[in-house]
């Protein structure tokens, strides 16, 4: 049952053929089972989880007309407050913290009666490739444990990926909820900036944060998309429109007649050969499906990645101000007599690792007087000619797509000590949350190579998420009926291995 | 070749407010020595001409009505002070003695 996909087990409880609380044991048992392997919870909230899941099937059995996802298991990125359950971002100065509000994106889960399964492992503050930046210890990737799940949402994707929980929410500033879907073999979709409320959202970099949906199929993600987004006042940035209709594109799954551009600097040269080849062959497929491929050019995109390593961390050297040991999280160092900023100080060297430090050092350095406009303002300009390239791009295109990240995953401390090798993992996602634009990656295939899951990336404009789920559809159903079983049946099973 | 040194690394931490350690301080002033060559790159295309970008959507001064509203409890508040008294969050001193 944990190997159905969402949609499959929202219709077992539709029709009675089984019931949320045996659903969510069930899940609750697979990550007791497989957990201690792949660490992917920071928090199991097995009490709260049953009493909802309980909730649920009482609601049902009363016959009171329940949303589609009801009663149907989640694992919730550390990263989002939860009132009174645990809510780290996976730092060490968090630890212990008990929201004392539920997050936008968490009450509406709870809307949709969906049961949150507890919270997910990342890279601290969300800062990281790799979900090695965690203080609690890094997840590893279900397809080879030896290798890191992708990051910062790691504990998200591993979780699907070892069927722990059918859905999963991540945030995506850089990347952080398409490349852990890449490298897992999983879907993984930030909606447009503005699509989803930030509200509860612990920020890392405000202009570039979204959370959105995770799943193991397109047609989940886009059900999980549409129960999370919408307008909210709460957050000043929530765009109010209607909420793109993504679960009926991603049931139609129709590309005839659909532009997809090929970015070409988003490919070639530092792409591994495997991830290459399945990319093309996905091409193929989509053509092959009605739509018509075209090549298109951002020249300004390979200043991408250097712009967002000064913007994310000027934005988060501000957002981690908050953490001032004042009013809630880690206080250190108050000894009689000690003043605040001393205590401040030794709580925040404490608190933060290297990976958060060194991020707010170089804001500090990007927004200080004398070399503002020589970083930050510089970045904010590379900023509008990438907009700039993808508003040209699609007026050629309807969507654009590139692989999602450049390799399959590598090995866990492979590259924690180069900063900018493990940054280049997000020279292909970035560009997108420069513009604010939709992105998903859906799985591709397996690297020859390696036989290792490749992410395919689309891209949408603005509030035309649709898009997105209508290609990823397609082509999520031509390679399904290419390789006869979903991709995940060919992961090594968890429960066996040693 | 952008570089930062020690002390320059020292002062962007006190700043921070981060106590760092001559080790950390060290290897971070190596660290940006790379990392700002990478980042500087963005000065190549940044021309006068160009209009920066905060944000990605065009917003000014997003306003609610003015009507009161349900808000955080004083308890609910307090839930996650380090130190409290009086109902206020308890906080080490701030101001020095004159």
């Amino acid at each position: 049952m944990i190997r159905n996909s969402a949609s499959q087990m929202a219709a077992k409880l539709a029709s009675g053929e089984t019931t949320s609380v045996a659903l969510t044991q069930a899940h609750l048992d697979q990550i007791k089972a497989v957990d201690d392997k792949v660490h992917a919870f920071l928090f199991v909230d097995k009490k709260g989880a049953l009493e909802q899941a309980a909730q649920v099937d009482a609601k049902r059995a009363k016959g009171e007309k329940l949303l589609p996802l009801a009663g149907v298991p989640l694992a919730l990125k550390d990263v989002l407050a939860q009132k009174n359950k645990p809510t780290t971002c996976g730092s060490k100065i968090l630890e212990g913290w008990l929201p004392p509000y539920d997050s936008t994106v968490v009450a509406n889960l709870k809307k949709n009666d969906i049961i949150i399964l507890g919270k997910t492992n990342m890279d601290e503050f969300a800062m990281g490739s790799s979900t090695e930046n965690s203080a609690y210890g890094p997840t590893h990737n279900p397809w080879d444990l030896s290798r890191i799940p992708g990051g910062s949402g790691g504990g998200s994707s591993a979780a699907l990926a070892s069927f722990e929980a059918p859905l999963a929410i991540g945030t995506d500033t850089g990347g952080s909820i398409r490349q852990p879907a890449a490298v897992t073999g999983t879907v993984g979709v930030k909606p447009t900036y503005g699509g989803v409320s930030r509200y509860g959202l612990v920020a890392f970099s405000s202009s570039l944060d979204q959370a959105g949906p995770c799943a193991r199929t397109v047609l989940d993600t886009a059900l999980l998309h549409e129960a999370i987004a919408g307008y909210d006042p709460k957050d000043a940035t929530s765009i109010n429109a209607p909420i793109p209709q993504v679960v009926k594109a991603a049931k139609e799954a129709n590309v005839k007649g659909m532009k997809i551009g090929v970015v070409k600097e988003l490919n070639g040269d530092g792409y591994q050969p495997g991830v290459r080849a399945r990319f093309e062959e996905a091409l193929e497929l989509l053509a092959k499906a009605g739509a018509e491929i075209v090549e298109v050019s951002a020249p300004n995109f390979e200043y991408a990645l250097a712009a967002y390593y000064l913007i994310a961390p000027s934005e988060a050297s501000s957002n981690l101000a908050r953490f001032d040991a004042m009013r809630y999280g880690l206080r250190v160092g108050d000894i009689d007599g000690a003043s605040a900023e001393s205590v401040m100080n030794l709580t925040r060297e404490v608190g933060f690792g290297k990976e958060v430090k060194r991020r707010i050092i170089l804001g500090t350095y990007a927004l200080s007087s004398g070399y503002y406009d020589a970083y930050y303002g510089s970045a904010q300009k590379v900023r509008t000619l990438i907009t700039q390239d993808f508003t040209q791009a699609f007026t050629k295109a309807d969507v654009l797509v590139s692989p999602t990240c450049p390799t399959t995953a590598f090995k866990i401390g492979e590259k924690a000590n180069d900063p900018l090798a493990m940054y280049l993992n997000d020279i292909a996602t970035i560009p997108v949350n420069m513009a604010g634009i939709g992105g998903m990656s859906l799985p591709a295939g397996l690297a020859d190579e390696d036989g290792l899951p490749v992410g395919f990336q689309i891209m949408s404009p603005v509030m035309k998420d649709e898009r997105m789920y209508s290609v990823g559809g397609a082509l999520e159903a031509a390679l399904l009926s290419k390789w006869g079983a979903p991709l995940l049946d060919r992961a090594p099973k968890l429960e066996a291995s040693k | 070749m952008s570089s930062l040194s020690r002390d320059e690394v020292a002062k962007l931490a006190g700043l921070a407010r981060i106590e760092m350690s001559e080790e950390e301080l060290v290897s971070l002033s190596k660290e940006f020595t790379v990392i700002l060559d990478a980042v500087a790159r963005v000065q190549e295309v940044a021309s006068a001409d160009v209009a920066p970008t905060s944000h990605p959507l065009s917003l000014r001064n997003v306003f609610r009505p003015d009507v009161v509203v349900p808000s955080l409890s004083p308890e609910d508040a307090l839930s996650g002070a380090p130190a409290q008294e009086d109902q206020r969050f308890r906080v080490p001193q701030i101001l020095g003695e004159e």
